[in-house]
């Protein structure tokens, strides 16, 4: 257990130490947050759906979170390339305690990076409409990071190297982003693209998100928390079959 | 205490390792030498579970790395060819985050490391983050750190690759001191033939994944009729120039290779 640990200070620790990285992954949500949270406000109000930066701020908080834990799990990228994954290759620790370390420690980077996000959507003017349900909102949160942050650990103990990269970012991450319905609303959309809505598994953390935040569920909290659950287990198990086979 | 046999491994075209047989006996230090490209490094990362053989068997204490890898990892320390250290750690962290991974008890992980650090004159830097040390100090610190725990068997692949001579005799002094006094068997590579004969007990030459010659120095030299090791590695292995995987196939099989599970 303490390998588990010790992998997962390890994460926290370089992470604290990346300031310039951190406040760089604070721009493109800030982004996103301006241009559809403010851009869309005339065109959202018109509509009769209220404001957008209200519809918003859940998807980019969602976003973030999603990017975060993805990118630390393809991190082991990174340790293959400087060579520190040999070293945690050949300890003497079952390889199960090496990936959920590392796992939880993207995870609890990707929280945090999301809760910087939602201080940055509060500060833009978001306004949750009950504190009560914050609990509920930072469950959905941890169960997106880890979703994902067991997702980007199966990607990274499957790829060689970094040139895939591009190919993830743009045939995975985005689509898992776009599709979730963190832009806009799942509601009457057409045929093929609702059931691609669905097949995505951040679809259903976002609206855990903005079901907590603002009050409006489109499955429910039960669905999208146990779907979530499900996932979840699924991404760890697969991730640590890879990794468990993971050579140099 | 290591057993191979029949030992191949192919990366698409390319035999690494081509049908090698040999055996370590337990507190013997095991020169394995070779050119660039000989496939040194290639038999190392089988016997420490990185990579499965394509074919042929290996016994690391009677296990099967490929078969039974968590028991055969408790039983080797390995100090790697190339980097393995995390750079965004201080050294005293890298140290510390190996002491608990091999399960260093935590009383005397710190005085372990402290002694280890100091005999590799690097105490005085233990909070500095490793991106920060050059290439010789990394060297030493990725040594001090194979050294930390007292494993039965330690792999030293091209340890003294870019070492200075007063830390090389470091390094041998205290290898050979495990050694004698803990019986650790050691398997090392190196491109140093004065070290080689120094401290093996027996060598083995592998040239294009085959062995060509296998003996202590002496019987090398009298093998091949010549007056060093030196020689002897020569007249075994010839004189030409390896190159490691460069031309336009290899290239190819990376990129392959990068897609492959």
């Amino acid at each position: 257990m303490s390998a588990v640990y010790i992998l997962w200070l390890r994460e926290l620790k370089r992470y604290s130490r990346s300031r310039a990285q951190i406040v760089g992954s604070l721009g493109q949500p800030i982004l996103y947050l301006l241009t559809f949270g403010f851009g869309f406000g005339a065109v959202f109000q018109r509509a009769g759906l209220g404001s957008s930066l209200q519809f918003i701020a859940p998807g980019v908080i969602g976003m973030s979170v999603l990017f975060s834990s993805i990118f630390s799990g393809i991190g082991l990228l990174w340790d293959r390339q400087f060579g520190f994954l040999k070293e945690t290759l050949v300890a003497p620790v079952p390889r199960i305690y090496i990936m959920i370390g590392r796992t939880l420690g993207g995870a609890t980077i990707a929280m945090i990076q999301g809760t910087l996000v939602l201080i940055v959507c509060l500060i833009a003017g978001f306004r949750p409409a009950t504190l009560s349900m914050l609990p509920v909102a930072l469950l959905f949160m941890a169960l997106i990071c880890i979703v994902f942050a067991a997702l980007g650990t199966t990607i990274g103990s499957a790829l060689q190297s970094m040139q895939a990269f591009p190919l993830v970012m743009n045939f995975l991450v985005m689509p898992l982003f776009f599709l979730s319905g963190a832009l806009f609303p799942l509601a009457g959309l057409p045929g093929g693209l609702a059931v691609a809505t669905k097949l995505d598994p951040l679809t259903y953390g976002i609206d855990g998100l903005r079901g907590a935040f603002i009050g409006a569920w489109h499955f429910g909290a039960g669905l999208d928390a146990a779907i979530l659950v499900v996932v979840a287990v699924a991404f760890l198990a697969l991730g640590a079959y890879t990794f468990s086979k993971v050579q140099v | 205490m290591i057993h191979v046999q029949h030992l191949v491994k192919t990366f698409g075209a390319v035999t690494a390792v081509n049908d090698v047989s040999f055996d370590v006996a337990a507190g013997e230090i095991f020169a394995f030498l070779g050119p660039n490209g000989a496939g040194k490094t290639t038999t190392i990362q089988m016997l420490t579970t990185l990579l499965t053989p394509t074919s042929g068997s290996i016994a690391i204490d009677n296990l099967d790395p490929a078969r039974q890898p968590h028991d055969v990892r408790r039983r080797f320390g390995i100090v790697f060819q190339d980097p393995s250290l995390d750079g965004d750690l201080t050294a005293y962290e890298n140290l510390d985050l190996h002491g608990v991974l091999y399960h260093v008890p935590r009383d005397v992980r710190g005085t372990r490391i402290e002694a280890l650090m100091t005999l590799f004159e690097l105490w005085d830097r233990r909070d500095s983050l490793v991106k920060t040390f050059s290439g010789g100090m990394k060297r030493r610190l990725e040594i001090a750190r194979g050294l930390l725990h007292t494993p039965k068997i330690l792999f030293l692949d091209e340890p003294t690759l870019g070492l200075d001579p007063q830390s090389r005799n470091q390094l041998w002094t205290h290898v050979k001191h495990l050694n004698e006094t803990e019986r650790v068997t050691v398997f090392l590579t190196t491109h140093y033939m004065d070290e080689a004969e120094r401290v093996a007990h027996r060598i083995a030459v592998i040239d294009h994944g085959k062995l060509v010659a296998q003996g202590s120095a002496q019987e090398l030299k009298q093998q091949t009729q010549t007056e060093s090791l030196e020689q002897a590695f020569l007249a075994l292995t010839g004189t030409t120039i390896r190159d490691e995987r460069a031309d336009g196939s290899d290239l190819m099989r990376m990129a392959a290779k990068m897609w492959r599970r």
